[in-house]
């Protein structure tokens, strides 16, 4: 199992080795003329107007919890599509109808779920939640 | 040893000539399909020598040097306000993810280790595979990489301490996030249809032809599918319409702290990404090397006019293809920059989760059902074509807005 995997490891060494060496060489051959201004945050021109990690949309956090929800289910729909691909062919020791009915019902409550969160209105972005922005900007 | 040259041998054509090569290459095409589209001339000024008082310019290829190598020679500048340590490796991150999740990707049909000299090949080994890690959970390994690529924008975006820095870091993040749930349901049709997560052998298992003369590519067997997957990658490379986090005109993007190389190692990634995204596509729905008609098991044959026996043949011609298919991939991508517009934020988040989220899941259903009726596939290609015919009728008859009357102000 390490055998065919160890390719992955090399790759990654390489890759990151790389990426380094790119970095480095950069870093050696560029001039350095640092200055105060430059040091600065960059907000376009204006001088900067203070640290950047200030509160920020809660909607991000809520995204990265349905994104954890969601992705889960998914590693959860792989492993089954193989065992209902071998059982539909008469390979696994499952029946088609069985597996099936499980992935329906395990899909259902997560599909209860995504319709809670978007009865919720945590799927909207935008200004009030994105109503009436269409209304607003359409008129001349 | 064996496995560390032929590995290494493996990751210098496909990672360092192919994938690199072509990443260099589309960031020339974008910028003359910009010019084009925009109708002047674009790069035009980089040359060593001229030619009857003309700049030798190689059609602007040789910009892609220049971009380099002034990449190089500029200084490098970390804000004093930064995360130093994580604003050096955030550029790493998704140029080694992209680099990573190539390995996983086969780029020619297998070789015989027949056809080299036996002293080359040790003891047990009977197949060379065209694909740096053959590994049976490929697709999963591919998935659980690729989403990690996404900490580079995050941390970059985070660690520049520059608020539009944060903003586009967060916007990416929460963009890539919702995509990848969509990305990664519609795979699980192609996953059902070939029962297998290894990448090789779901190429292998598009082999032979519908109807006599269709090749059996996952295209014609999951085209919701396949339509999904693309635009979700589209989503997933943050290019134009999905280009929020960078909209240049908007808030620039999390590398906006970024300069020299460390910028250029973004931009590459960046690039990687469409690389690896339109190789995944070209493998999961274009049957990846696979090429009726023209590859054989053992032959290659253009028509009968030129044959061509042996598997090293098949081989050479099978990477060939599988370059081409993904180049036209990569070309298609690029097409979106200059066709479609910006989407609105909360347009972008509305098409992840409430279209693509709930399509993806249908058709798992739909491609459940029709395996399970027929697990010889027969009956999924038929409502597949059937589902590409209607696809194509709509769009050639189907309902088009009347044009929109121009009235001055």
């Amino acid at each position: 199992m390490l055998q065919s995997h160890l390719p992955l490891f090399l790759v990654l060494v390489v890759a990151l080795g790389l990426g380094v060496f790119i970095l480095v060489v950069s870093s050696l051959v560029g001039p350095k003329r640092p200055s105060a201004v430059k040091a600065d945050a960059f907000e376009c021109g204006n001088p900067p107007s203070g640290y950047a990690r200030e509160r920020f949309g809660v909607k991000f956090y809520l995204v990265a919890i349905l994104f954890l929800v969601f992705d889960i289910e998914a590693v959860f729909i792989y492993p089954w599509a193989i065992v209902f691909s071998d059982s539909t062919r008469g390979a696994g020791t499952l029946s088609p109808l069985l597996v099936v009915v499980e992935m329906v019902v395990f899909v259902g409550i997560l599909m209860i779920g995504l319709a809670y969160a978007w009865r919720k209105g945590a799927l909207e972005w935008g200004p009030e939640h994105g109503k009436g922005l269409e209304t607003t900007t359409a008129g001349h | 040893m064996f496995l560390l040259i032929a590995t290494l041998l493996k990751f210098i054509f496909f990672g360092l000539v192919f994938a690199i090569g072509l990443a260099a290459v589309l960031t020339w095409m974008e910028r003359r399909q910009s010019a084009y589209s925009q109708d002047r001339l674009g790069p035009t000024r980089a040359h060593f020598f001229k030619i009857g008082g003309k700049p030798f310019t190689l059609f602007g290829l040789l910009h892609i040097a220049a971009d380099g190598a002034s990449m190089f020679f500029k200084e490098p500048v970390t804000p004093k306000n930064a995360d130093k340590f994580l604003f050096k490796i955030a550029p790493l991150i998704g140029w080694t993810t992209a680099l990573v999740t190539l390995a996983l990707i086969p780029f020619g049909p297998s070789l015989p280790s027949s056809v080299f000299p036996a002293s080359w090949i040790p003891e047990g080994v009977e197949t060379i595979y065209l694909q740096m890690a053959h590994v049976d959970s490929g697709i999963l390994i591919v998935l659980a990489i690729g989403s990690l690529g996404v900490y580079g924008a995050a941390i970059g975006g985070w660690a520049s301490n520059n608020r539009f820095a944060l903003l586009g870091g967060l916007r990416a993040t929460a963009q890539s996030v919702s995509y990848e749930v969509a990305l990664g349901l519609t795979l699980v049709g192609i996953l059902m249809a070939y029962g297998s997560t290894e990448l090789g052998s779901i190429v292998e298992s598009q082999n032979g032809l519908l109807f006599g003369f269709l090749p059996a590519w996952g295209l014609f067997i999951q085209p919701l599918g396949a339509v999904l997957f693309f635009i979700a990658a589209t989503a997933e490379t943050k290019r134009t319409p999905f280009d929020m986090p960078e909209g240049e005109s908007e808030i620039i993007g999390y590398f906006l702290e970024y300069s020299s190389m460390q910028f250029g190692l973004f931009m590459l990634g960046e690039f990687l990404e469409i690389v690896v995204l339109g190789a995944l596509f070209t493998t999961l729905f274009l049957g990846g090397w696979q090429f009726p008609h023209l590859i054989g098991t053992d032959s290659v044959s253009v028509f009968g006019l030129f044959t061509w026996n042996g598997p090293v043949a098949v081989a050479v011609s099978g990477t060939l293809v599988f370059c081409v298919k993904t180049f036209f991939v990569c070309s298609l991508q690029l097409q979106l920059r200059w066709t479609l517009p910006r989407f609105r934020y909360d347009q972008v988040m509305r098409l992840g989760w409430k279209t693509l989220l709930p399509l993806a899941l249908i058709n798992i259903f739909v491609t459940a059902g029709l395996i399970w009726w027929d697990p010889t596939l027969s009956i999924l290609s038929y409502v597949s074509i059937g589902i590409i015919l209607l696809f194509v009728l709509v769009v050639i008859a189907g309902p088009r807005r009347p044009p929109q009357v121009a009235h001055g102000h």
